[in-house]
């Protein structure tokens, strides 16, 4: 059968629609399909997308179909952009960065499934704003190292990261000083 | 416009230099998602808000140049016609879904076109930067400085426990997809590709044709990039996607190798066919043209073909797109005359080679 567009190609393609009971039938190659609309355009992208909104109804359905925690459902809306759980499990968007707070309690299961296991960002820091944090996780790195070092009777070493960990607290907390004035 | 000078605005200056590995690695690109702090994300934003991020960028980045990546120029969305738009998605520019925005959807584009910066996508920034061949790394690293130079002015949306907050939960963390182009025709025709792409899926990988998610591989040209964006460091992320990648190149390599070996005469015979089709036909879809493109430059990587440039592939694959066919003829066409005009531009191009 040939496609009824470019009567060239062969037609690969074929629909049924019933609009009022009156059946027609089209029958066109990839080609034609594409160009004259009876293929969406982003198809796929829709498919994926549908894919990972139905993540999130999964762990939302489970607790709608719960008369009692309806409530509770309905107080889950963002402040800032006034997104609701439901939308976001609808659409599969946060709203805005204040929805990760909101729905902080919920994120783990999804992060969990979308990152494989993982929840917690290891990655870089903003230079400038996140200058604390930088110092917050080189203490955490710091003390993590003087046990270890203890552990292993390296007491020379230990010394030094302690005396880095002590100047790193003091910056911090002159940091904090400043930002309260 | 002459085809000479209608080639050099088709093809990015960065796509000129020939890169590491550029005989199967076609490009390698670093894209960051970022978002501002304290203002809705596209999918739910006031006009206004978005219009605050327009202009913010306009004045604060137009214009300006940061490193090797100068004369920043803003190109608006609303201030295009549908052709004009079409070109800068088949450049990979900008995404298809940036197009569709006509409001203030716009793009920052360095003028040797390595950066390109997507404005109110679906974050209110996706940083894009290219390299010819493979050098992830390199591009990452540049990325970093682009990244830290936006910062400078724009207050992140970030969380100490969740990273950079994006608008879709697979973006969240590093918000970096990073990916490479590769052209790998031999796997492609002793079918190992196909046993390959499951195996690399399980690296939290994916594989992909060369417009993006669910496209087929035209022209056995494949997209690798990585899935995961949460819990890995960007430069962990990058060297998992580097050591499939140099499999990759090893495999595509050998089995070049064997295939000129043991069918020394059939593939030569492909490879010149596609030659001749190429330089002789008057009508030729996009899909014939890609495979016919990839046989001939698979024919100059293995040394059957030595008088062409090796860049063609590259140059013709994006030449022959729709938007760029229509754009040459300066109005929109039929089906039938964009087949007419590809052979005609495809056979202009191979004479300007001789």
């Amino acid at each position: 059968m040939e496609c009824q567009e470019c009567h060239e190609r062969p037609a690969t393609l074929h629909f049924s629609k019933i609009v009022n009971g009156n059946k027609t039938e089209v029958h066109v190659c990839e080609y034609c399909a594409k160009e004259k609309g009876y293929m969406g355009y982003d198809d796929e992208a829709y498919s994926l997308h549908n894919l990972l909104s139905g993540l999130f109804k999964f762990e939302s359905t489970g607790f709608s179909d719960q008369q009692a925690n309806i409530p509770a459902q309905q107080e889950l809306q963002c402040p800032k952009c006034g997104m609701n759980y439901q939308e976001f499990a609808r659409v599969g968007k946060f709203g805005c960065a204040q929805c990760y707070q909101t729905f902080s309690d919920k994120l783990n299961p999804i992060f969990r499934r979308v990152h494989s296991g993982n929840t917690n960002h290891h990655g870089k820091i903003p230079t400038r704003i996140g200058s604390s944090i930088h110092q917050k996780k080189q203490l955490f790195e710091y003390r993590e190292q003087l046990k270890q070092l203890i552990s292993n009777e390296e007491f020379e070493q230990a010394a030094k990261v302690r005396d880095h960990i002590r100047q790193l607290e003091q910056d911090l907390h002159h940091d904090r000083d400043g930002e309260e004035e | 416009m002459t085809l000479q000078q209608f080639m050099n605005e088709a093809i990015s200056p960065w796509m000129k230099e020939q890169g590491p590995d550029s005989d199967i690695v076609m490009s390698s690109r670093i894209r960051l998602a970022r978002n501002f702090e304290q203002i809705p994300f596209p999918i739910i934003a006031e006009s206004d808000d978005l219009e605050k991020v327009l202009t913010f960028i306009h004045n604060e980045y137009e214009n300006k140049s940061f490193s090797t990546y100068n004369d920043l120029a803003l190109v608006k969305m609303r201030e295009l016609k549908p052709i004009e738009k079409r070109v800068l998605v088949e450049k990979h520019l900008i995404s298809p879904h940036l197009a569709e925005n006509d409001q203030e959807a716009a793009a920052l584009i360095s003028k040797n076109e390595q950066v390109s910066v997507m404005v109110n996508e679906e974050d209110h920034i996706r940083i894009q930067l290219y390299f010819p061949g493979f050098q992830l790394e390199k591009a990452l690293e540049q990325a970093f400085t682009f990244d830290d130079w936006l910062e400078e002015k724009i207050n992140y949306a970030f969380d100490e426990n969740r990273g950079y907050l994006t608008s879709c939960p697979t973006n969240v963390g590093t918000g970096m997809r990073a990916s490479v182009m590769m052209h790998l025709p031999a796997l492609a025709l002793t079918q190992k590709i196909n046993r390959m792409i499951p195996a690399i899926s399980q690296l939290g990988l994916v594989v992909r044709g060369i417009y993006g998610e669910g496209s087929e591989a035209i022209g056995n040209i494949f997209q690798i990039s990585n899935q995961i964006t949460l819990g890995k460091s960007e430069h962990d992320i990058v060297q998992d996607l580097q050591s499939v990648v140099n499999q990759l190149i090893n495999q595509e390599r050998k089995a070049r190798q064997l295939l000129v070996e043991q069918s020394e005469t059939e593939l030569e015979d492909r490879v010149f066919r596609s030659y001749g089709i190429l330089q002789h036909s008057r009508i030729i879809e996009s899909k014939e043209a890609a495979k016919c493109l990839s046989d001939v430059r698979l024919g100059i990587d293995v040394g059957y073909i030595e008088d062409i440039s090796k860049s063609i592939l590259n140059e013709l694959m994006i030449l022959s797109q729709p938007g760029f066919l229509q754009h040459y003829a300066q109005k929109s066409l039929s089906p039938k005359e964009r087949d007419i005009l590809r052979a005609s531009l495809i056979r202009e191009r191979f004479k300007l080679e001789n």
